[in-house]
């Protein structure tokens, strides 16, 4: 490992100052995933900025009944918040599905959002990756795939996103509060990672030297049924091999509201839009559901060695819908 | 409720500061790679000049003598060099020691005082035999500790029973035991004893 400078903030401002005064600097979350890429030679920074003890660490319901978590909260405790299991179980439950009790109580909420892929070429400073590497080539197109992209991947990469917690945060329409030396913004969860195109150096929107500083999760979706499951080759500290979130809503035996998103299919947590257009209004028949699953995975373009992920996010799918609704249908 | 500040919230910590880089009149920046860094460990206190590479598991082994928490991956998988920081487990093998400077480290050797009977856990492990090489067996028990106290603070785990209250202690079953000790592996596959020996010590 390269040696490195280290420098703990006392403020977001005083954070983004220092960021920007040393080039090649990183943020410090956890350091879940930084830490290890650093080991591994992927990542390289001149200096790391310490995050964690900055004031982010606060949970706030908001007057218009959402509720902010600030990016320093732990993995851990955003699963265990009342406020969350109660209103937003989706969210609970995927960030219980991933890592370890070890990982989720270092892991950030903001350290998640921004981990990098789990591919394995990525990880590899000996192969080629244009992620790591722009213009080197992408080993794993052609390579072990089995884990990779089946939506929206391109000729330059075939990565998937591997948090768990942002595939929920994209159905339950939540918002990403970002600082940066312009000012704050705000990035709607579902926008937030971006899709590869020729530009898979990018995982995000962020722009350089921009912090996290917590999440929203909004009240349009609060107190709605909602839920998160996750398929893995093992049954538990595992990486998703496809799962799916998502948070319905039937009226008057009509569905009224559906956020639907797939995860580990895509660079990014998939928002599954057509699907969700085809359900809004519809009876929630098994019918109406496998209509609205197929319409959205009609787009998959799955690689030589992982068209399986394709029924089995269909199978997650049609079951979480089937559950969320169970009350309505009877 | 149970949710704790940042890691480091003991008197111990330092004023929070620029701790790497000298800012000279100029303002030029003098880079360093060592910081002073002060780890209370097991109850005692412990002032060293740290490279910033270096993880909270080398400074454990290699300045501390403690060699009870094992490096099996080095990479976060395994969870062999399980510790606690400020009362809850991690993995010292992803922790930059530097970013802990104030902070209480418990380690399997820190589970009792001086002279004191074994703990609980570690007897539990010695009566139902659950180990056989041993090399797990440190992060095992420091794991099961922090996840005997997240259970009793209200923390559900991926197979908790919806029905459980929100923010009320969580019993144990053994899928419970099994799930939240899954950070945890066995190459000698001790683990029906473990899950046992656990379910002992909260029974
Ligand atoms: C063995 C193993 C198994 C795992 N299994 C799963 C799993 O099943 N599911 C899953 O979802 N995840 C899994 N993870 C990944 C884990 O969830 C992430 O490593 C963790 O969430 C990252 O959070 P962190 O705070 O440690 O981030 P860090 O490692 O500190 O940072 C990650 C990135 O984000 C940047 N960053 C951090 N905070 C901010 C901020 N506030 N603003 C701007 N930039 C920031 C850093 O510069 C860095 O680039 C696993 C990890 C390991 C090691
Ligand atoms: S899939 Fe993406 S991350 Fe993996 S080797 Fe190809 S370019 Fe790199
Ligand atoms: S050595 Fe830390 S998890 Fe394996
Ligand atoms: S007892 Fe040998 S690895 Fe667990």
């Amino acid at each position: 490992m390269k040696t490195f400078d280290y420098v703990r903030a006392a403020s977001v401002e005083e954070a983004a100052e220092a960021y920007a005064a040393r080039p090649g600097a990183r943020y410090l979350g956890g350091g879940t995933n930084l830490v290890d890429l650093m080991k591994l030679g992927v990542e390289r920074p001149a200096a790391l900025v310490d995050l964690t003890r900055l004031p982010l660490d606060a949970v706030e319901e908001l007057p218009d009944g959402s509720l902010r978590v600030g990016a320093m909260v732990r993995n851990s405790d955003l699963a265990a918040l009342p406020a969350v299991r109660d209103r937003w179980p989706a969210l609970s439950q995927a960030v219980l599905a991933g890592a370890s009790g070890q990982l989720r109580n270092a892991a950030t909420t903001g350290g998640n959002l921004l981990q990098r892929t789990r591919c394995p070429y990525f990880q590899d400073v000996t192969k080629p990756c244009n992620k790591r590497e722009p213009g080197s080539g992408c080993g794993a197109r052609e390579g072990v795939h089995r884990d990779h992209a089946v939506l929206g991947h391109s000729a330059q990469c075939v990565a998937t996103h591997p948090s768990d917690m942002a595939v929920a945060l994209a159905a339950l329409d939540a918002r990403v509060e970002l600082y940066g030396v312009e000012g704050t913004r705000e990035v709607a969860a579902a926008d937030f990672h971006r899709l590869p195109g020729d530009r898979p150096d990018l995982d995000t929107e962020i722009r350089p030297g921009e912090i996290v500083t917590g999440v929203v999760l909004p009240a349009s979706t609060a107190g709605r049924p909602s839920a998160y499951r996750k398929a893995r080759d093992r049954a538990s500290y595992a990486f998703a091999l496809a799962s799916v979130a998502a948070v319905v809503r039937v009226e008057s035996g009509v569905v009224a509201q559906a956020g639907i998103a797939f995860g580990a299919l895509a660079h990014r947590p998939w928002r599954a839009r057509r699907a969700e257009g085809a359900l809004v209004g519809a009876a929630p028949t098994d019918d109406a559901f496998e209509h609205a699953v197929d319409l959205e995975l009609a787009a998959a373009e799955p690689l030589r060695d992982n068209a399986y992920k394709v029924p089995l996010a269909r199978a997650l799918a049609l079951d979480v819908l089937t559950r969320l609704t169970a009350s309505a249908r009877t | 409720m149970w949710i704790r500040g940042p890691y480091g919230t003991s008197p111990l910590r330092k004023g929070i500061h620029d701790m790497g880089t000298d800012i000279h009149a100029d303002g030029g920046l003098s880079r360093r790679h060592h910081s002073e860094t002060t780890l209370q460990v097991n109850g005692k206190p412990h002032t060293l000049t740290l490279d910033h590479r270096r993880v909270l598991l080398d400074v454990l082994r290699e300045d501390l003598d403690l060699c009870g928490a094992k490096k099996g991956c080095d990479h976060g998988q395994c969870g062999a060099c399980t510790v606690l920081v400020d009362g809850r487990r991690v993995n010292s093998c992803l922790l930059l020691a530097v970013s802990l400077d104030g902070c209480e480290v418990t380690t399997v050797e820190g589970l009792t005082a001086d002279g004191e009977e074994l703990h609980p856990l570690q007897r539990a492990f010695l009566d139902r035999d659950a180990f056989q090489c041993g090399y797990c067996t440190p992060g095992q028990i420091c794991s099961a500790l922090g996840a005997i106290s997240e259970a009793a603070e209200g923390h559900p785990s991926h197979v908790t029973d919806p029905s459980v209250p929100s923010g009320r202690p969580v019993p144990l079953s053994r899928d419970e035991i099994r799930e939240r000790l899954s950070g945890n592996l066995c190459r000698c596959g001790a683990y029906p004893r473990i899950a046992e020996a656990v379910e002992d010590v909260v029974r």
